[in-house]
């Protein structure tokens, strides 16, 4: 009986020993900001719990998430995870397709009522009654409703679920809305970025599993643990920025030397994700260390700010092109010009009533 | 109280029931502005004047430095002296508040917007209608003008709560979460949409500010050569000097500790 399998158990049936299972309870606490004391809890959290089952939907998305997730640096995390969560139903990740799938979401849903875990990969659009995105002959609006009625807890995956993100663009033709505005009755555990951080997904869903509780969240529904600080607060160009050292230009000589991007355009000073400290791909790099400025991808709207190449933003209210420094400069020459003329007549009155007021 | 007492007290012309002088002119002195309100003013336009200079190098940096990274900490300085011009910016404005409750009725008009009062918006037009060249003469103010009063009510009552709240939220992210303003501003972040928008926000802000200075220095500099009262050394001494024997327009609810006037 599924119900009352634990996740010791599901592991071992996955073929993975003991040995592994204890390295990865450990590793699970260190990812996690944990002490070692806490490695029993999670080994006997582990052995004792039935497992949760995590059913993983795709709305408009450009599936970059799943791609990140299953890049996990530590292999073992990865198969750990996957085995936990591909049991059950991920329509990218799974053996089975078109009505068998379907038959499985309904049944896991049937069975574990209120107790699972639904993540969320892209979108729902709500233009056109949810045409613009269909799953299994339905729009995905509906099956997000349905699934999401009887969910424990919803995780919005990546910058679409979270925010919106570039389907949801200016002028959002479809209407693409972020999970949250759809589903308002569950608690929802944002984590953003264009994809999020492998390890990040990882550690999330983990903490999820094992604590069987959601993790902390900051004020915007993101997790306290990976997102509390922004890119610019641990970034390793930083003593540059504070020096006054940045790249004018790409390939000038500050760009060499591996000055602070800021001046072309770096959002690392508005972004809060963890790429400055746990990075990408097994931790090689991130983009800043690769030479081009953060683009802010993890927060909301932006894809709407203007260019990824200037640091302030363009104030799309006024039509054209313009930021607060190009409409500031407009509006003091406009009310200088005002104010010569102004100066001008008041002279020309003043000489006229000869001094006199 | 220095020009107060310099001055020689003499009974007004309408105490002593006699038509002006056809040649002369009258002045009549009225102490308006207190120390604690000329102090706050021009330490705040100083603040003001640091905050949108290092304010804007902050957004457009200077060119980059030579030499090491070590050697050099021209933007820490740049983003220290914005941080502490606007402790100062914030606690004056704190004590320019305090000083509207204890202090003269005067102090209070920054923060008033007598929205509901006819009388005041008719008065206001007046003023406009000075300004547009379209009346002769303007009333004669103890206190500042309508016109004056709503650009001061809007864009420094106004404008330096939304600075300061606006900027001790984008402070709070670099003081950390948990930190007193991350509690006490933190939620303007998610408010506004995200950081940057607190950004662009903040730096409009100074731009709304920096218009009110141009046209209100213009303004002063102009009043005080054209008008028939005093208007600079009004905000350098305290004491409202009239060129003129008219009553001013808002005198009715005025005590005026001595009245002077003396031939011009
Ligand atoms: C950043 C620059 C400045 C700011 C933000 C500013 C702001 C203000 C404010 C808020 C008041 C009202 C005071 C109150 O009721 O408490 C005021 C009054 C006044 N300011 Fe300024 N000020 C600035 C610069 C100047 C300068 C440079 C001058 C001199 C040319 C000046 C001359 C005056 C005068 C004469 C008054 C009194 C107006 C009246 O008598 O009605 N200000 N200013
Ligand atoms: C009249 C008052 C003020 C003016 C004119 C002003 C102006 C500015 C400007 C133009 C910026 C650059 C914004 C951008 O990135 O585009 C800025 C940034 C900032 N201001 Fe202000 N500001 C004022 C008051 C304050 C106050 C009261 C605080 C509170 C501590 C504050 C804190 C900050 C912070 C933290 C930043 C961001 C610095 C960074 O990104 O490194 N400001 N300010
Ligand atoms: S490169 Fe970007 S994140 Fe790094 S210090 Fe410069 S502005 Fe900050
Ligand atoms: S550095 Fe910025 S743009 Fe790049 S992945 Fe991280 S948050 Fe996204």
């Amino acid at each position: 009986m599924a119900t009352l399998e634990t996740f010791y158990e599901v592991m071992r049936r996955q073929g993975i020993t003991r040995r592994s299972f204890l390295k990865y309870c450990s590793l699970t606490a260190a990812a996690l900001g944990l002490g070692p004391e806490l490695v029993p809890q999670i080994v006997h959290a582990m052995e004792t719990k039935p497992r949760t089952p995590v059913l993983w939907l795709h709305g408009l998305e450009c599936t970059c998430c799943s791609e990140s997730f299953i890049r996990s640096a530590h292999p073992l995390v990865k198969d750990v995870v996957l085995s936990m969560i591909s049991l059950d139903y991920d329509d990218t990740l799974m053996a089975s397709a078109g009505h068998h799938a379907e038959a499985i979401l309904d049944e896991v849903m049937e069975k574990y009522k209120g107790n699972y875990i639904l993540a969320v990969e892209g979108n729902p659009p709500l233009n056109q009654d949810g045409m613009s995105c269909i799953i299994g002959g339905k729009p995905f609006t509906d099956q997000l409703r349905k699934v999401a009625k009887d969910a424990k807890a919803i995780i919005s995956w990546g910058s679409c679920a979270s925010f919106g993100c570039v389907q949801a663009a200016r002028p959002n033709p479809t209407r693409a809305t972020p999970v949250h505005e759809v589903i308002t009755d569950k608690p929802i555990i944002k984590v953003p970025g264009c994809p999020p951080i492998a390890e990040v997904m990882t550690g999330v869903i983990t903490y999820m599993l094992t604590f069987d509780r959601i993790p902390e969240l900051d004020r915007q529904g993101r997790p306290k643990m990976f997102y509390s600080q922004r890119i610019h607060d641990k970034c390793y160009r930083r003593p540059h920025f504070d020096a006054g050292q940045f790249v004018e230009s790409f390939d000038d000589e500050g760009a060499r030397k591996g000055y602070c991007l800021y001046k072309v355009g770096c959002k690392g000073p508005t972004t809060y994700n963890a790429c400055s400290t746990v990075r990408w791909n097994e931790g090689t790099s991130f983009p800043i260390q690769s030479g081009h400025g953060c683009i802010g991808c993890s927060e909301d709207g932006f894809w709407d700010k203007g260019s990824w190449y200037a640091r302030q933003s363009d104030i799309l209210q006024f039509g054209i092109e313009a930021n607060a420094d190009q409409i500031g400069t407009t509006a003091a020459i406009g009310v200088g010009s005002i104010i010569a003329a102004h100066a001008a007549v008041s002279a020309l009155k003043r000489a006229q009533h000869k001094g006199d007021v | 109280m220095a020009p107060l007492d310099d001055a020689k007290p003499v009974a007004t012309p309408e105490e002593e029931g006699t038509a002006a002088p056809a040649a002369g002119r009258f002045l009549k002195a009225i102490y308006v502005y207190e120390v604690p309100v000329r102090v706050w003013h021009w330490v705040n336009a100083l603040a003001i004047t640091v905050l949108s200079v290092t304010g804007y190098l902050i957004a457009n940096p200077l060119p980059s430095q030579p030499g090491e990274a070590s050697a050099n900490f021209l933007m820490g300085y740049i983003r220290f002296v914005h941080f502490a011009a606007a402790y100062i910016f914030a606690i004056g404005f704190i004590g320019r508040l305090y000083w509207a409750l204890v202090g003269n009725h005067h102090a209070k008009q920054l923060f008033r917007f007598p929205f509901w009062d006819r009388h005041w918006w008719g008065e206001l037009f007046l003023e406009a209608r000075w300004y547009l060249f379209l009346e002769r003469k303007p009333k004669l103010y103890v206190g500042h003008n309508p016109l004056a009063q709503f650009s001061m009510f809007w864009a420094i009552a106004v404008g330096s709560v939304f600075m300061i709240v606006t900027g001790f939220a984008l402070y709070s992210e670099g003081a950390g979460q948990g930190s007193w303003q991350d509690r006490l501003f933190g939620w303007v972040i998610p408010l506004f949409g995200q950081s940057m928008d607190v950004h662009t926000w903040h730096h409009l802000g100074m731009w709304a500010i920096l218009l009110f200075v141009i046209v209100h220095v213009y303004a002063a500099v102009r009043e005080d050569i054209m008008s028939r009262q005093s208007i600079i050394s009004t905000m350098i001494s305290g004491v409202r000097t009239f060129k003129d024997a008219e009553a001013p327009a808002d005198e009715a609810h005025e005590q005026p500790a001595k009245k002077v006037a003396r031939a011009g």
